[in-house]
């Protein structure tokens, strides 16, 4: 069925019964070409590109719960593509580009706005800083442009401009980037999915590999072994345990970022704004409510929620920005758990086992990541070799030296 | 969280920074032949599990000294509180370290 504004209408005519169910509810069956573990963002945009790019139908995505149950619900839904290192950028921009034709292509509505985001800097040095990474993104085919605090007082006179410890000097800006409706994310692509063949298993929890003869055979569900040419892991927050019944170790620490939304409130942001001084990113939803988040809470943790000290650092973090954000009641708070890889970098990549491949590492920064990181990891299940611009995203890069540390923190997961 | 420090008692643990695993203290011999491989298993790969969690705590804003925190990471809940220091001496002398149970998550 397609979506359209003419759908709409005519199906207003007939009372709204000729909807149907937007996928469907298939038994697992004993064989698939692929198997895709875990049916959040980026299982199913693997699943969509792998059967719509790249040809392959017979596929199945597994999930634990129920379809989008993890991160893909729990960010902070911005999109942007504002990197500096090589082994980055050229992933992101691919992504960028694939949101901005999004919609059209799998004929959803996932409301991407690209209302533009801005990084704040408060001193010389992190405006040199800056003045590099918008050089480094324009060199790979991204926007960016340096606002100078008239520039920045012009689209966001709320600001703290005066902060005694850290007055605004300036910002830089990427008009591309944005939000988008991140649930709508995970279902246009499980119905672009769906439609094309792949059966999407709700309530089937992977419990352990079939792998003999370093060869991977097969999964071991609660609903029975299921055979597969190719097992792709797509599990984000819980990689190290998934992993661990393939007998792997991951340079990965699982920790919980908590995200926020206040009350309702009339439009008040005009893109996304973020702290250079602090941990604070905040946009307004479509709702109204101002959506917020900041650092993680620094210790590993498999929960799903994270404790005062943080919300207090966030809520403080706004404060200094944008004081009038202190009117705001919170409405709602939560936390997602993160795989905090040793560098701050994803991982996309073939493993040592045989027809096993594995794409986790996503940190806190996984939701912008969605449609690129699908279409990577499609053409690498597809077809045995990386994309070209995720030839980095390599397991064993701490092994090989060339790790990939936007922010320089080393391997310390909880800094990146 | 609350953490039973063994020398100061109860203390949030907003006064502490963690390090991240306590196998961190077990630093692999650099003289080893193997030692390279066994950097990187020290220094990039982690257990990561669900489950009780023994790890590095440090009470940079309280005594500065480290703690290891033996902790649920399903339910942040702490079960044991040992000095660092007590711990890596009992490694080296094969006693074990005198623990403090109890916490809260």
């Amino acid at each position: 069925m397609k979506y359209s504004a003419l759908r709409i209408f005519t199906e207003a005519l007939g009372g709204n019964k000729g909807w149907k169910p937007v996928w469907r509810e298939p038994e697992p069956k004993a064989r698939y070409d692929v198997v895709i573990i875990g049916g959040g963002g980026h299982g199913l945009s693997t699943a969509y590109y792998l059967a719509k790019e790249f040809g392959i139908t017979n596929v199945a995505v597994l999930e634990k719960g129920w379809l989008g149950s993890g991160n893909i619900g729990r960010n902070t839904t911005i999109i942007r593509s504002n990197y500096l290192l090589p082994g980055n950028e050229p992933f992101y921009e691919l992504s960028m580009k694939l949101w901005e034709g999004l919609e059209q292509d799998f004929n959803y509505n996932a409301m991407v706005s690209q209302r533009g985001i801005i990084n704040l800097f408060h001193s010389d040095s992190q405006r040199d800083a800056y003045v590099r990474r918008g050089n480094a993104m324009l060199m790979a085919g991204a926007d960016a442009e340096l606002l100078d605090t008239e520039g920045v007082r012009r689209l966001c006179p709320f600001l703290d401009f005066d902060n005694a410890r850290f007055p605004i000097r300036g910002g830089l800006q990427q008009k591309r980037g944005g939000t988008a409706r991140h649930d709508a994310v995970a279902w246009g692509y499980a119905r672009g999915a769906d439609s094309r063949g792949v059966d999407l298993i709700q309530n089937c929890e992977v419990t352990g590999f079939d792998i003999a003869n370093g060869v991977c055979k097969g999964v071991v569900t609660s609903r029975g072994k299921i055979a597969a040419n190719k097992v792709a892991v797509c599990v984000a927050g819980s990689s190290s345990r998934v992993m661990a019944a393939a007998g792997m170790r991951l340079p990965i620490e699982s920790h919980v970022l908590q995200a926020f939304v206040s009350e309702g409130l009339k439009p008040v942001i005009p893109g996304v704004i973020t702290f250079g001084a602090g941990h604070f990113y905040i946009s307004q939803s479509d709702k109204g409510g101002l959506v917020f988040g900041g650092d993680i809470d620094g210790y590993n943790t498999y929960a799903q929620r994270g404790n005062l000290p943080v919300v207090e650092d966030v809520c403080e973090g706004g404060m200094a920005i944008m004081p009038m954000i202190g009117r705001a009641r919170l409405l709602r708070m939560w936390g997602g758990v993160m795989d905090m890889s040793m560098d701050g970098s994803p991982f996309i990549d073939r493993t040592h086992i045989d027809g096993l491949y594995f794409n986790g590492g996503w940190c806190y920064g996984g939701f912008k990541a969605t449609p690129a990181s699908g279409y990577c990891y499609a053409h690498l299940i597809a077809r045995d070799h990386p994309h070209p611009v995720a030839t980095e995203l390599r397991l064993d890069r701490f092994k090989t030296g060339r790790m990939i540390d936007e922010k320089g923190a080393g391997a310390q997961p909880n800094l990146h | 969280m609350i953490i039973h420090h063994p020398l100061l008692g109860p203390r949030d643990a907003a006064e502490f920074t963690v390090l991240g695993d306590a196998s961190l203290i077990e630093r692999p011999d650099p003289q080893s032949a193997d030692a390279e491989d066994r950097f990187y298993d020290y220094v990039y790969l982690r257990d990561n599990p669900a489950g009780l969690h023994r790890e590095l705590w440090y009470h940079e804003q309280g005594d500065r000294s480290w703690l290891v925190v033996t902790r649920n990471t399903l339910t942040h809940e702490v079960v044991g509180v040992e000095l660092a220091r007590d711990v890596a001496l009992a490694k080296r002398t094969g006693k074990r370290a005198r623990t403090r149970k109890g916490g809260s998550a």
